[in-house]
């Protein structure tokens, strides 16, 4: 820095001269228009606003000037850095927001890439539909009741009112288990054939009154084909209360078919016979594709009904007061209704499944579609 | 049961316009479950008549012998002109009335009939067989030779009885009753509100002693029979065309008149009958269970050896015939030479029960037996024996003995009594006393009294025993379809229970881990547990196994899901999908250590617990399993990087799951079991009670097995039992509390010997670091022997201190991790990474 010079006239100082530091300041806002990238804006404020810069150094002369002088160049240089520094940060400013946008086009990707690193589970849909049909009971207010699946005969049949040589026990084609004398001899179990002896285990172990469904396996001696399978799901209900009636039977089978199927389906019965219920039925449901319009409407058929209208579902009926009998509840007092049907067969019917193997064989093809719930 | 619908309108007087589907519909809605409605001759097309053989020129030349015919056809082909046709059967000869199609016919299956060139000839028209008009096996095996009394020119469709409609019904076990043309009519009158012609109403002679002699020494087993004779039948007598196209329709082969006759009764009453060549009887015929192994040739040609609870008739010489199931060959009408002329008639009523055990324990199912099965109208017997002597006597000339044998065992009508509204009751609908009653009556039931009624069932209803079975038939009657739709209102229940919900989770998780469930059949061989390389005394080999299997590769029920999970990996592996993760929950089932018959309990009441206990000790153990299997890449190569192969890792986190999602610590260890590979095998448990207790094991499956049994090489596998998991619940979640003071974090690097697990390590530095720790995780492990030393690899921990009242201070944090490193010091030999 220079000495103090008091006989200095400002003016004759060369760099405070007005149209001096007009120029530096242009010349400043010109490389900073100018400078295209943070690098080059960077290079123009080290020369434009930095130690060595000529409004620096301009302003470092002012100190040189006389008192009377001093005030009018620090107040020109000041305006100048002023408005030198606005540029500055404005053009920083303008530059960074080009260099945001740029990097975010830059990091664009294909949003269309796959990202199957590890490939979806799912459960499968024998397992989801037993839950699904358990759930609309469960929600009524029913529990789930559960039973082992090697079963002694006389849950699964003599408690049943399957007398030993009644045709209909004869008809269900039983899996024997080998007892303490091996294959000669009965050991008085069996696979179960149905989940209906949970029914007796549920009278016997439950107080009064009993609201359950069981979903299980359940076992027959069917060689494995396109429609049958040796190991198959039964869902079975059963409600013993007071004063029950075949109408509450319908009524409930109506919810059934209402909840899984929607708020216009309803159920057919039509006598049959089953040694733990009577009076017994078969049950049908209305065919939730074509409602019945396919009937005797050869132009628009149906493939999941065969143009019947109806799509069997399994047998119900009020229980058999013989059945209560031997599991210890009043027929005077008491009365209740049950019914069973194949998870199979709905899957079949809900899911346009065609083959019964494609349920059995474990194809992980076939079960993924099918996901966490059906 | 096959019905006619042509013969059916011969006992109830249906409205002409009624076609077979009406009939379904009608029988469908009162219990009759009728499957399918078959039209005969539906697509059927004259001229179809009878023509008479004139000329018969044997063609020479062709490959099989072809006749050129002239046949005498009436006036039917519009000529009088003899027709000429060639006809490749044999069975015929001149002046044989034959059965004609003509020219612009069409036969069943759309087959239709011009004058066509064969053979050098034109051939106007076929001579048809059974076959070619679609109506069933004849025995005849060759074109129809018709009765020679039959009129040359007339329509042979009409004649044969071509159309017609079958209703084919499904007879539950129940209604013994509708195997019959009666009890289907009956149903068929009721639901038509039309009365019935009752074919078992007739004339019977009352029985003398002059009858053919019958000893019923069993009347249990046989509590009437009843026995006619006729004499000098014709034995060249044939069953007419009406006849054998009955039997034909309802599904039966006509074979001699004796035989069809007592077929068309049985068919028409439901009464099976047995008619024995007389000359071939010896003495009085008899009714007693069977000397044990006595021997009976049946009329299939088996020759069976008898229990002693069979029951047979007899006459003389021993056994003649399997009561109510099959007839014996040594007393057989004979069909082929013709020589029977006198026949005795066998109406009897067996029973049931002893029917079903006979027809069971030799395998041997019959018409009759299907019948006494599932109930006869035993009150039937002297009419259905009246019915073939008439039969007999009508169509083959012979005469009616005045002998009546009829050997009966008192029985009482059964009578059951309801309060009038029972049925109301049951069916939560007011039919009213009136409607009860007069439907008890179509039923064929007596009815008396006002609220209380005595209901007395008719003789072929023994399927009605019970109050609510007389409901049943009220409410059927009435129409099921008529029942309203009321619902119940159960009480509030408890949901899912824990184990319930716990299933259910576990398959979620799972399946939300990327794997795919596939349950399996129990069934397994146990040569697998050789394959599994198990211990010769592993608890595992010990199987149930079944009388009955349907493969005898397959005799025994699983004690590991693993077989069957790997059967599906492979199946999987085969069709081309290589990444694979599969998992099972399902049972497995372990013999008791004492196996024990469950016994019958009675009925009648209830048992009591204790009579109900053993029950269940008869039962094997059935736990519930889970199992995972893996093979190919858990996690795929891409565009982001390299994939990574399923490995004995993910086979353990499998496990640790599970252990979550039934919120229970399992302890994971070095293990050896069976299949898995000794190096890469975890054994898993968790502390139930204070006790800890093996579920199972985790890890990659030994290569040798994997070779065995055609896997995958590093196919991976996780099994264990749930309800021990289960049991091992630490129940209901515990809130932690958070802090929201800072954490402090130290990383520590700790070398230790190659074998000591990580596992150790851990435990040993949270117990050191004390309660400032919140958590700690492995988060390298390196193995460099030049920087290490051999045998030794080092461990990098992060460890987070936290206090829930204060910052802590660096010091603090310090200590605490000194202490840490200081007890894994100790414990494992863990040093500080220089």
């Amino acid at each position: 820095m220079s000495a103090p010079n008091k006989s200095y006239d400002p003016v004759e100082v060369e760099t405070l001269k007005p149209e001096e530091i007009e120029r530096m300041r242009d010349e400043a806002l010109a490389a900073f228009a100018a400078a295209d990238s943070l690098d080059a804006l960077h290079e123009a404020k080290v020369a434009h606003t930095g130690p060595a810069s000529p409004l620096a150094l301009a302003n470092r002369e002012i100190g040189a000037l006389p008192p009377h002088a001093k005030a009018e160049a620090g107040k020109r240089v000041g305006q100048a850095r002023g408005a030198v520094n606005k540029a500055l940060t404005g053009r920083q400013a303008e530059l960074e927001a080009e260099r945001d946008a740029r990097v975010l086009v830059e990091e664009a990707v294909d949003v269309t890439l796959p990202y199957d690193r590890v490939p979806a589970g799912a459960r499968h849909p024998l397992t989801t539909m037993m839950e699904r049909v358990a759930d609309v009971f469960v929600s009524m207010g029913y529990e789930v009741a559960e039973g082992p699946e090697v079963e002694a005969e006389w849950f699964n049949f003599d408690a049943l009112n399957f007398t030993p040589d009644h045709p209909a026990r004869q008809m269900q084609d039983t899996f024997f288990v080998e007892g303490p004398k091996g294959d000669h001899g009965e050991s008085g179990v069996i696979l179960r054939t149905h989940t209906s002896p949970v029914q007796a285990r549920a009278l016997l172990s439950r107080e009064l009154p009993v609201y359950i469904v069981c979903p299980g396996r359940v076992y027959r001696t069917d060689e494995l084909d396109a429609t049958h399978t040796p190991v198959f799901h039964q869902i079975e209900l059963l409600a013993v209360d007071e004063g029950l009636t075949m109408a509450d039977l319908k009524g409930t089978l109506d919810h059934m078919v209402q909840s899984l199927f929607g708020a216009d389906m309803k159920t057919r019965l039509r006598p049959n016979y089953f040694p733990f219920t009577e009076p017994s039925a078969e049950m049908d449901m209305l065919c939730y594709v074509c409602k019945g319009a396919s009937v005797g409407n050869p132009d628009r058929p149906c493939r999941t009904c065969s143009s019947e209208g109806w799509i069997e579902l399994g047998g119900c009926g009020m229980v058999n007061p013989r059945v209560l009998v031997a599991c210890g509840v009043d027929p005077e007092k008491y009365s209740g209704f049950a019914f069973g049907f194949g998870i199979e067969r709905m899957l079949m019917f809900r899911h346009n499944v065609e083959d019964m193997r494609d349920m059995v064989e474990g194809d992980v093809r076939f079960t993924r579609p099918f996901g966490m719930e059906i | 049961m096959r019905i006619p619908l042509s013969w059916l309108r011969e006992y109830v007087d249906l409205p002409a316009t009624q076609t077979g589907r009406d009939v379904q519909a009608k029988l469908i809605s009162v219990g009759l479950e009728v499957e399918t409605v078959e039209q005969l001759g539906a697509d059927l097309k004259g001229p179809l008549v009878v023509g008479q053989v004139l000329t018969i020129e044997e063609l020479e030349g062709f490959k099989k012998p072809i006749r050129f015919c002239t046949v005498d056809v009436g006036q039917a082909n519009g000529t009088g002109e003899p027709q000429e046709v060639v006809c490749g059967a044999r069975n015929f000869a001149v002046g044989d009335k034959v059965v004609v199609v003509l020219p612009g016919a069409v036969l069943p299956g759309g087959f239709a009939i011009s004058a066509r060139k064969t053979y050098g000839k034109v051939s106007h028209g076929m001579i048809c067989s059974s076959d070619e008009l679609g109506m069933g096996d004849d025995g005849t095996k060759g074109i129809i030779v018709l009765p020679p009394e039959t009129e040359i020119g007339i329509d042979a469709i009409e004649l044969l009885q071509l159309v017609d409609e079958v209703l084919d019904i499904a007879v539950t076990p129940d209604r013994g009753y509708a195997l019959s043309l009666r009890g289907v009519a009956r149903e068929a009158a009721t639901a038509y509100g039309l009365s019935l012609r009752d074919p078992a109403l007739l004339d019977v002679p009352a029985p003398n002693a002059y009858g053919y002699p019958v000893r019923v020494s069993d009347a249990c087993g046989c509590d009437r029979f009843t026995a006619r004779t006729v004499s000098g039948l014709d034995p060249e007598a044939h069953s007419p065309i009406w006849l054998r196209r009955r039997l034909q329709k309802a599904g039966m082969r006509p074979i001699s008149l004796a035989v069809d006759v007592t077929n068309y009764v049985m068919l028409e009453l439901g009464q099976p009958l047995h008619a024995y060549d007389r000359a071939r009887v010896e003495g009085a015929i008899g009714v007693r269970r069977a000397e044990p192994g006595e021997k009976l040739t049946t009329l299939d040609g088996v020759e069976r050896t008898l229990s002693d609870e069979d029951l047979v008739i007899t006459d003389d010489r021993g056994p003649i015939g399997l009561a109510g199931v099959m007839g014996g060959a040594n007393t057989e009408i004979d069909e082929t030479d013709g020589t029977t002329t006198d026949v005795v008639i066998e109406a009897a009523h067996f029973d049931a029960i002893s029917i079903a055990r006979t027809a069971r324990r030799h395998k041997l199912s019959s018409e009759a037996s299907r019948r006494f099965e599932r109930g006869v109208d035993p009150q039937a017997a002297s009419a259905a024996a009246q019915r073939t002597v008439d039969l007999l006597v009508l169509l083959a000339g012979g005469t009616a003995d005045a002998g009546v044998t009829e050997v009966i065992a008192p029985t009482a009508p059964h009578t059951i009594t309801i309060p009038a509204d029972h049925p109301d009751k049951v069916a939560g609908v007011a039919y009213g006393r009136e409607t009860v009653v007069r439907r008890l009556q179509e039923v064929g039931c007596d009815v008396y009294g006002q609220d209380e009624l005595n209901v007395t069932v008719p003789s072929w209803r023994s399927d009605l025993t019970d109050p609510n079975d007389l409901a049943e038939e009220v409410i059927r009657l009435e129409g099921y379809e008529n029942l309203p739709s009321t619902l119940p209102k159960p009480p509030a229940g408890l949901g899912l229970t824990e184990r319930q919900r716990l299933h259910r989770r576990i398959g979620r998780a799972l399946a939300g881990a990327g794997y795919v469930e596939a349950p399996n059949y129990p069934f397994i061989g146990e040569q697998v547990f050789d394959q599994f390389n198990l211990a010769a005394d592993d608890p595992k080999r010990r199987v149930v196994k079944l009388v009955n299997p349907l493969s005898d590769e397959e005799p025994a029920l699983r004690t590991t899901l693993l077989p069957g999970l790997l059967g599906a990996l492979r199946r999987n592996d085969g069709r081309g999908s290589h990444d694979l993760a599969l998992f099972e929950t399902g049972l497995v089932f372990h013999p008791r250590e004492e196996l024990k018959v469950a016994v019958r309990l009675p009925v009648d009441h209830r048992p009591t617990d204790e009579e109900l206990a053993p029950l269940d000790e008869a039962l094997p153990e059935q736990p519930r399993h889970a199992a995972v299997v893996l093979a190919g890449a858990r996690e795929q190569a891409g565009w982001w990087g390299k994939g990574h192969p399923s490995d004995w890792a993910d086979a353990i986190e499998a496990a640790r799951i599970l252990a979550r999602e039934s919120g229970t610590g399992l302890i994971v260890r070095k293990g050896q079991y069976g299949p898995w590979h000794p190096g890469r095998c975890a054994e898993l448990a968790v502390v139930v009670d204070g006790a800890e207790r093996v579920v199972g094991y985790a890890g990659e499956l030994h290569p040798g097995v994997l070779k065995t049994l055609g896997l995958p090489a590093r196919t991976c596998a996780m099994e264990l039992n749930l309800d021990v998991l289960e049991q091992a619940s630490a129940g209901l979640v515990k809130s932690p509390h958070i802090s929201t003071f800072p954490v402090a974090t130290q990383d520590v690097a700790l070398v230790v010997d190659e074998g000591v697990p990580h596992a150790d390590v851990e435990a040993a530095l949270s117990e050191g670091a004390g309660e400032l720790l919140e958590s700690i995780r492995l988060f390298d492990v390196y193995e460099n022997a030049e920087q290490l030393g051999e045998g030794r690899k080092s461990l990098a921990y992060a460890l987070r201190f936290r206090a829930g009242d204060r910052t802590l201070t660096v010091d603090e944090a310090s200590a605490a991790r000194d202490a840490a490193v200081a007890l894994a010091g100790s414990r494992t030999g863990a040093v500080l990474r220089a």
